[in-house]
C-alpha cells in the first residue's frame, strides 16, 4: 500500500485547488460525495488523477472511491463542454416527446447523448426529471454563468436557443 | 403597494426573473414608492409567471397572469401608476377556480410568502408550534398529536409517521438522528420541490418538532443536486431560522439543542430506500441493506434514525397548532389529511393541486385540471412513478387514498400523476419506466439487476415490431419473479408499471404482438406514412426525406417508397398541407 502512494503522489497535477476542500472534508467521515462533487464543481469532471489524489489525501482505497463515482448519476468522468445541456427525460416530458427533441438537438449539435461537440461548447446529457414537469418539456443550461431552464419546448424552440449561445460564444471567441 | 413576483423553478423557466427585473427597473424609472417582493410557486404553473400586486393594507388587489416581461410596462402604466387594474391581464374566474377547489395545508405559505424571509413565515404563525411542542407538550404529547392526526408516510408507503417517531424515540444511542428524503427521484413529481422553494422554515420546523419528539440530536436534509434553487434557499432558511434561536443550542431555554445540515444527494433513485439513503449519507454507493434491524434501531452511523419525505414534515407544524383532530377531520377512511399532487402530462391546467384524500380522480383531473388538452380523449393516469401503474379512464372515479388507488394495482407514491391521452402506447410507458429500473437498479439482487433487463428487451422488442407469441406471459411471469427476488421496494416495485399495462391495456400488448399496430400511432417501427390527396406536390417533404423515399411528379400526388421509408416523421413534419398521415 504505502509504495503504491508513493507513486501515486509524483502524479503531474498537484491539484491546488482542491486542497481546501480535502482539508475541510478529507478526515470527516462519510464526506466522500461532497468532495466528489466539490472536486466536479472546480474541474468540470472527475479525471482518474483526482480520484488518485483523492485516495491518497484521504486514505480511502482508489478502487472504492471509482465504485462510489459511478454509481451516481450526477458524476462524470470525462470532461464536458462549456455549455451543459441536460435534457429532461422524465415522464410528463416523455409523454410530450421529450425523445423527438432529444433527436432534433442530437441531431442540429451532431453528437448524441453523453457525448461533447467539436467546439467544445456543449455537452448533452440526458436526465431523470428537473422537476418542472408542468411546463414539459423541459431543459436546463448550465454554464458558467449559472443554470438555466427552458419549458415548453419545441424542436424548433430548442434549435433557436441553442443557435443563439453558439452564437454568442462565437462573438467573445473572435 | 407592493408587487410580488411568483419564482418557483417553473415560474423562473417561463421568464419570472426578468420579469421581477423590468418591474424593479420601471418603478426606479418612474420613481414609484412600490416593493418588489418574490415569492414561491402558486400552483397555476400553466399561468406563469404569475405576478400579484397587493395594496398598501397588505390586501391582495389584483393577480396577473402570464406576465412575461414585454407586458410589465401595461401594469406598471395602468395598476402602479394610475391605480386602474388592467383587467385583462388578471387571472379568470375559471382559472381562480384552480386554487379555490383546494384545501392548502402543506402548500400553505408557497405563493404567498417570501421564501428568504423568515419575518413573512413568522407572520404567518411559523415557528409557534415548534415553542408549542417544545414548551408545552413534551415529546409524548406530540407523538400522541400526530397519532390523532393519522399523519402517514408522504414518500409513498404511507406508514404511519407516528409510528415511526415512537420507534426511535424508545431507542437509545449516543447520537440520534431526524433525516429528511428531500431527494424526489421520481421523474414526474415536483410537489417537494416546491416546498422546499417556496416554505423552505415550513420542513425546519417540522423536522425540529420531530427532532425533538424522537430525542435526535441533529438532522440531516438530503436533497437532490438537480434541485440548485432549493438548496439555496434552504441555506438561506436555515441560516435564518439560527440567527433567531430556531435552530441551535437551548431553544426556547428549554435545555433542547438542535441543528441542521444538508446534504447534496447526487443522483440514485433507489436512495428513495431508507437504508440505502442511509448508506448515501455516510458517503457510499446508495444500496439497500436486510431490514432489520430498522433504522429506527440501527441507522445512520448505526444510530437511531428516523427518515421521512418534505411533505410529511410540512404537515407537522399545522398539525402541532390546529391540533390532530382537525386534520384528521379532512381525508377518507384510512387516509386522512390532504395530499399534494403535480398533475402533469396531457393536461390543460397542470400545476400543484392539493386536495383533502379521498377526492375522485375525475375530480381532480377534469373538476381542477379542466381534463385533456387539444379536445383528445383521456386514455390513462401514471400514478406513483416508476413504481406504480396506469389507471385507465374505467376506474376514473376510484377515490384517491392510499388503499383505493393500491387496489388498481397503482401506488399512491409520492404524487406525481401524469395524464395520458389517445396518443400515448401503452406498451411504450412501460417500456419507458423498465428502462428507467433498470437504468436505476443497484444491482445487488439478481431479480432485479437481470430481469428489468429482460423485460425491458422484451418491451423493446415489442415496441419495434418483432414481438412473439408468449411475450406477454414471459413478461407476466418474470414481473412475479422480479416482485418475489428482491429486497427493497424498487425490485418489489419495478414490474408495476408492465403489470398494470397488461391488465388494463392487454388489446394494445396484442395489437403491437400480432398486428403489428400500434393504436395510438406512437411506436415509430410500427407506423405508415402516406400521402392524402390533399398533396399539392410541393416536393417539399421529398426534399426533406434522407433516405430519398418519396417520389412523384409534379402536379399528381407524391408517393411514398415503403420498402426504403425509415419512418422518421421528417415528411410529416415539413408537409404544409397536412397531407401525410401515420397509420
Amino acid at each position: 500500500m504505502c509504495e503504491n502512494r508513493g507513486r501515486r503522489q509524483s502524479a503531474a497535477r498537484d491539484f491546488a485547488e482542491l486542497a481546501p476542500v480535502l482539508d475541510k472534508y478529507g478526515h470527516v467521515p462519510g464526506s466522500l460525495i461532497t468532495i466528489l462533487q466539490k472536486t466536479q464543481d472546480i474541474y468540470g469532471y472527475l479525471s482518474m488523477e483526482a480520484i488518485e489524489h483523492i485516495a491518497v489525501k484521504t486514505g480511502i482505497a482508489a478502487a472504492k472511491i471509482y465504485g462510489v463515482a459511478t454509481f451516481y448519476t450526477q458524476f462524470r468522468m470525462k470532461p464536458i463542454g462549456k455549455n451543459l445541456i441536460m435534457l429532461c427525460q422524465g415522464t410528463a416530458c416523455h409523454v410530450n416527446g421529450s425523445a423527438a427533441l432529444g433527436e432534433a438537438i442530437g441531431e442540429f449539435l451532431g453528437v448524441r447523448d453523453g457525448e461533447t461537440t467539436e467546439d467544445g461548447l456543449f455537452t448533452v446529457n440526458n436526465v431523470a426529471c428537473l422537476g418542472c414537469c408542468s411546463l414539459a418539456p423541459v431543459m436546463m443550461i448550465k454554464s458558467a454563468g449559472g443554470e438555466e431552464t427552458f419549458g415548453n419546448l419545441t424542436k424548433e424552440k430548442a434549435t433557436e436557443i441553442l443557435k443563439e449561445i453558439r452564437e454568442k460564444e462565437r462573438e467573445v471567441r473572435a | 403597494m407592493k408587487v410580488v413576483v411568483g419564482q418557483g423553478s417553473c415560474g423562473v423557466a417561463t421568464g419570472a426573473g426578468k420579469t421581477s427585473a423590468e418591474f424593479e427597473r420601471l418603478i426606479k424609472e418612474y420613481r414609484l414608492d412600490v416593493e418588489v417582493g418574490k415569492t414561491g410557486c402558486v400552483g397555476n404553473c400553466y399561468l406563469e409567471p404569475v405576478v400579484d400586486v397587493y395594496g398598501d393594507a397588505g390586501v391582495l388587489a389584483a393577480r396577473y397572469v402570464k406576465v412575461q416581461p414585454e407586458k410589465v410596462h401595461e401594469i406598471v402604466e395602468k395598476h402602479l401608476k394610475n391605480e386602474k387594474i388592467a383587467t385583462d391581464m388578471t387571472i379568470s374566474d375559471e382559472d381562480r377556480q384552480f386554487l379555490e377547489k383546494q384545501r392548502r395545508i402543506v402548500l400553505r405559505n408557497t405563493g404567498l410568502i417570501n421564501p428568504e424571509n423568515i419575518d413573512e413565515y413568522i407572520a404567518k404563525g411559523g415557528y409557534k408550534a415548534v415553542e408549542k411542542a417544545l414548551k408545552e407538550m413534551g415529546p409524548d404529547g406530540v407523538i400522541e398529536e400526530i397519532k390523532i392526526s393519522g399523519l402517514r408516510g408522504r414518500g409513498g408507503a404511507g406508514f404511519p409517521t407516528w409510528f415511526k417517531w415512537n420507534a426511535a424515540k424508545g431507542n437509545k444511542g449516543k447520537n440520534k438522528y431526524m433525516v429528511c428524503n428531500a431527494d424526489e427521484g421520481d421523474p414526474g413529481a415536483f410537489m417537494d420541490r416546491s416546498v422546499l422553494e417556496g416554505d423552505p422554515h415550513s420542513l425546519i420546523e417540522g423536522m425540529t418538532v420531530g427532532g425533538y419528539a424522537m430525542g435526535a440530536t441533529e438532522g440531516v436534509i438530503y436533497v437532490r443536486a438537480e434541485y440548485p434553487l432549493a438548496i439555496h434557499r434552504l441555506e438561506i432558511a436555515m441560516k435564518q431560522a439560527r440567527e433567531r434561536g430556531f435552530l441551535g443550542e437551548n431553544l426556547f431555554e428549554t435545555g433542547y439543542s438542535f441543528d441542521l445540515r444538508i446534504k447534496a444527494g447526487a443522483g440514485a433513485f433507489v436512495c428513495g430506500e431508507e437504508t440505502a439513503l442511509i448508506a448515501s449519507l455516510e458517503g457510499e454507493r446508495g444500496m439497500p441493506r436486510l431490514k432489520p434491524p430498522f433504522p429506527a434501531e440501527k441507522g445512520f452511523w448505526q444510530q437511531p434514525t428516523n427518515i421521512n419525505n418534505v411533505e410529511t414534515f410540512a404537515n407537522v407544524p399545522w398539525i402541532i397548532v390546529n391540533g390532530g383532530a382537525a386534520f384528521s377531520a379532512m381525508g377518507a377512511d384510512r387516509s386522512r389529511g390532504t395530499k399534494v399532487f403535480a398533475l402533469a402530462g396531457k393536461i390543460k391546467k397542470g400545476g400543484l393541486v392539493e386536495v383533502p384524500m379521498g377526492l375522485t380522480l375525475r375530480e381532480i383531473i377534469y373538476g381542477i385540471g379542466d381534463g385533456i388538452r387539444d379536445g383528445k380523449a383521456f386514455k390513462a393516469v401514471q400514478m406513483g412513478g416508476p413504481s406504480g401503474g396506469c389507471i385507465p379512464a374505467s376506474l376514473i372515479d376510484t377515490p384517491v387514498d392510499y388503499e383505493n388507488v393500491t387496489k388498481t394495482g397503482a401506488i399512491m407514491g409520492s404524487g406525481g400523476m401524469i395524464v395520458m391521452d389517445e396518443t400515448t402506447c401503452m406498451v411504450d410507458m412501460a417500456r419507458y419506466f423498465l428502462d428507467f429500473t433498470r437504468r436505476e437498479s443497484c444491482g445487488k439482487c439478481n431479480y432485479c439487476r437481470i430481469g428489468t433487463k429482460r423485460m425491458l428487451e422484451i418491451l423493446e422488442r415489442i415496441t419495434k415490431g418483432e414481438g412473439e407469441d408468449g411475450d406477454i406471459e414471459k413478461l407476466e411471469d418474470l414481473a412475479v419473479r422480479i416482485k418475489d427476488g428482491s429486497m427493497c421496494g424498487l425490485g418489489q416495485t419495478a414490474p408495476n408499471p408492465v403489470l398494470t399495462t397488461i391488465r388494463y391495456f392487454r388489446n394494445e400488448y396484442e395489437d403491437h404482438i400480432y398486428r403489428k399496430k400500434c393504436t395510438a400511432h406512437s411506436c415509430r417501427a410500427l407506423l405508415t406514412f402516406t400521402i392524402t390527396d390533399d398533396c399539392r406536390s410541393c416536393t417539399l417533404c421529398a426534399r426533406r426525406c434522407p433516405v430519398n423515399a418519396i417520389a412523384g411528379e409534379r402536379g399528381s400526388k407524391y408517393v411514398i417508397s415503403q420498402d426504403r421509408c425509415i419512418k422518421c416523421g421528417k415528411c410529416e413534419e415539413s408537409c404544409n398541407f397536412g397531407a401525410i398521415v401515420r397509420d
